[in-house]
């Protein structure tokens, strides 16, 4: 398996007025292609800190970072956002849709910063990945006519529209009700299993336990990192057909 | 010049690419979302523009005033007049007859300049005009025949002075409109007889109705020309001699003057002013005339009147302009700080699916230009209007205290609704660049987590 991302004795400090906060002390950890990881521990572990650099929205103080073989640790600001709109999806506990915008065109933002040119075949797509996420009748709804639910699923499908290496989950049912929390986890597991690397960070051993790998954090550093087996999700899950997640992915 | 071509090459920018559409669609799709806010903010530009159309429109309409009654004078004329002197104190002498003004050598003078095409020299002198019991206390104009060309005469019946006239001193006359319905009321004037001191002219010609003209400041009075009656210059000095007894509320007094004025044409409109210096050192020669009995107007001095008086109003104009354009772009600075802070989390999303920072400059930056650009085209549509419906609005009686009589009305000044609506787009700019930037240099990580 193919290392989707390689991360080197990671340093990350904040100064904050006169203070200095080390939020992350010489995180190690490499991510294979395929691989379903829950960051997990309590707050000012550094797992958020850990997310951000991953999702290069942050970049670290010391060590390396390569994402897909480029090393992404030492890129000005234009290259991070060219690497993020390529190599990564993003997954929010606040779903993060604009109000302004329709599901498709929700969807479609990505695309327009990739610098893809929105036009029929790009639309379609983006009608492909709704449908695909069981909301191909809500087209036309905006996020404020959508449950907590459906939203997140837009989220999604948002997160796929451009083929991401990598899809980032911010505590993706930090927000939602168990059974809708179960809908999620079996779509974002069912993505995992055709192929799609995830790395979500989570709380709720609940949540955690639907992944292949759970790593703990504490005080900046990883305390524990182990493989877990998944309980065996319901191949008949509501509106998720397997042969379409293939496709899209 | 360079900011309008600049904003064309935008404005085509923004129809033509890809890029360019999407940032208007968003940017007007976020202005909607918002209108009363976006028009209220645009209000200041609004104002800023119509109020430049319309300034810019009356200073059109009170130029082309001025230019309108350059032309009756005539761009190319310069116009020499005699002017009776006060009386010399420190002379003893006491002049029974005044002797003043332009003398026939002077017009010798004046016709060896070379870039002088034309010399219209006329003596006027009051006179009363008789036909059998009627008499008409007219004006008479002695002059030389150019007199029509130079004064744009149109004649209703008849013709003018020719030449022969003036070389064999005839006994002709051309009647002004007034002069001619007072003395023939049921008769055919032409080849008709009037009497006019002890000679009697016959008629040739009869003037049309003509507009009188307005004085020019101190040198030239208000005219009224429908009141004359023209004779041959030479006839007039043969027939009336040098002096002219003038009769007058009981006094008399006798004036010996060669000429009252003399309308100079200059080949070119470039050499008006260069020809007007030399008359006027020819005149000025004390060896001719002792005493400042002459002046000299230039028409054209006045269309320098006019330019300058344009600069003023240009210069008002440009302070007026830049002040509430200022006003209105720091109305749109305001709404535009609050609108990216507003947008915070917005921003956060679109920087973490892969928006660079010039992606969110060049959003926000769109939003302020074209929110300034709406409020110039709403500006320009409102001075445009008001400029056509001024005629129709002054008629409205509460109009009457705005507008005096006679105060010009406007004329549309097409540049200007390029350059106001440039600089509105303009301030868009310059206002819009700082909460652009501000929005674009947020931290992503901030942004998203900004509720």
């Amino acid at each position: 398996m193919t290392e989707v991302l390689r991360i080197e004795s990671l340093h990350k400090r904040y100064s904050h007025d006169s203070s200095e906060v080390h939020a992350l002390k010489g995180v190690n950890i490499v991510v294979k292609q395929g691989e379903f990881v829950s960051l997990m521990g309590p707050s000012g572990s550094g797992k958020s800190t850990l997310l951000n650099v991953l999702g290069c929205l942050d970049r670290p103080t010391e060590g390396s970072y390569h994402l897909g073989g480029e090393d992404v640790s030492r890129m000005g600001d234009d290259q991070l956002s060219s690497i993020r709109s390529r190599y990564l999806g993003f997954i929010f506990q606040q779903y993060n849709l604009l109000p302004q915008y329709t599901v498709v065109e929700n969807i479609e933002i990505p695309l327009i910063y990739q610098g893809i040119r929105l036009d029929s075949e790009s639309r379609a797509r983006c009608v492909g990945l709704a449908e695909l996420v069981g909301l191909g009748h809500r087209l036309d709804h905006r996020p404020m006519q959508l449950s907590g639910g459906q939203q997140q699923r837009v989220a999604i499908a948002r997160s796929l529209v451009n083929r991401p290496q990598l899809i980032l989950a911010d505590e993706p049912t930090g927000n939602l009700d168990t059974k809708t929390s179960h809908e999620i986890m079996t779509l974002l597991s069912k993505l995992n299993m055709s192929g799609k690397t995830i790395v979500m960070v989570t709380h709720e051993n609940d949540i955690a336990k639907w992944s292949k790998r759970i790593v703990r954090m504490r005080d900046g550093v990883i305390e524990s990192d182990e493989a877990n087996t998944p309980d065996p999700i319901d191949e008949s899950g509501p509106g998720l057909p397997m042969h379409l997640l293939e496709e899209a992915a | 010049m360079a900011l309008v071509s600049g904003l064309a090459c935008l404005a085509v920018f923004l129809a033509t690419t890809d890029k360019g559409r999407r940032g208007l669609e968003l940017a007007l799709r976020s202005l909607w979302l918002h209108k009363l806010r976006s028009f209220l903010s645009m209000l200041g530009i609004i104002i800023g523009t119509s109020a430049v159309i319309i300034l810019m429109a009356f200073g059109e309409g009170s130029e082309r005033d001025v230019l309108e009654d350059i032309k009756r004078l005539g761009t190319t004329n310069i116009i020499i007049r005699s002017v009776k002197p006060p009386d010399d104190s420190n002379t003893n002498r006491r002049q029974m007859v005044a002797t003043y003004g332009l003398t026939y050598s002077d017009l010798e003078v004046l016709a060896t300049i070379p870039s002088i095409t034309r010399l219209v020299p006329m003596r006027v002198f009051p006179q009363e005009t008789r036909r059998s019991d009627r008499s008409h206390n007219s004006r008479v104009v002695a002059t030389v025949p150019q007199y029509a060309e130079v004064n744009d005469l149109t004649l209703v019946q008849g013709r003018f002075l020719v030449p022969d006239d003036d070389e064999r001193m005839n006994n002709v006359c051309v009647l002004g409109q007034e002069t001619a319905k007072s003395l023939f009321l049921f008769e055919e004037p032409l080849g008709s007889s009037v009497k006019l001191g002890e000679f009697v002219y016959v008629v040739v010609g009869i003037l049309a109705e003509r507009m009188p003209t307005g004085g020019t400041g101190g040198s030239q009075a208000a005219e009224d020309f429908n009141q004359d009656i023209y004779i041959p210059m030479q006839t007039a000095r043969g027939r009336f001699g040098e002096r002219i007894q003038i009769r007058s509320a009981g006094s008399r007094s006798a004036e010996k003057v060669d000429m009252h004025q003399i309308t100079v044409t200059v080949e070119d409109i470039d050499k008006v002013r260069p020809t007007g210096q030399i008359i006027r050192s020819i005149l000025g020669d004390t060896d001719r005339h002792p005493r400042q009995d002459w002046a000299l107007t230039v028409p054209l001095d006045r269309l320098e009147l006019v330019e300058r008086t344009k600069a003023n109003i240009r210069q008002s104009l440009g302070i007026y302009a830049s002040i509430s354009l200022l006003v209105g772009g720091i109305g749109i600075m305001n709404v535009m700080l609050a609108t990216v802070t507003e947008r915070t989390r917005e921003v956060g999303i679109r920087r973490a699916l892969g928006a660079k920072r010039s992606d969110i400059t060049f959003q926000f930056l769109i939003e302020t230009m074209v929110q300034t650009g709406i409020g110039g085209l709403l500006g320009v549509a409102f001075g445009v209007a008001y400029v056509f419906t001024h005629a129709a609005l002054r008629t409205l009686p509460m109009a009457a205290m705005l507008f005096q009589d006679g105060s010009p009305s406007p004329i549309l000044h097409v540049p200007s609704i390029t350059w106001s609506l440039s600089t509105a787009v303009g301030v868009g700019v310059i206002f819009g660049i700082y909460p652009a930037l501000r929005a674009a240099y947020m931290d992503p990580i901030e942004a998203l987590r900004h509720v």
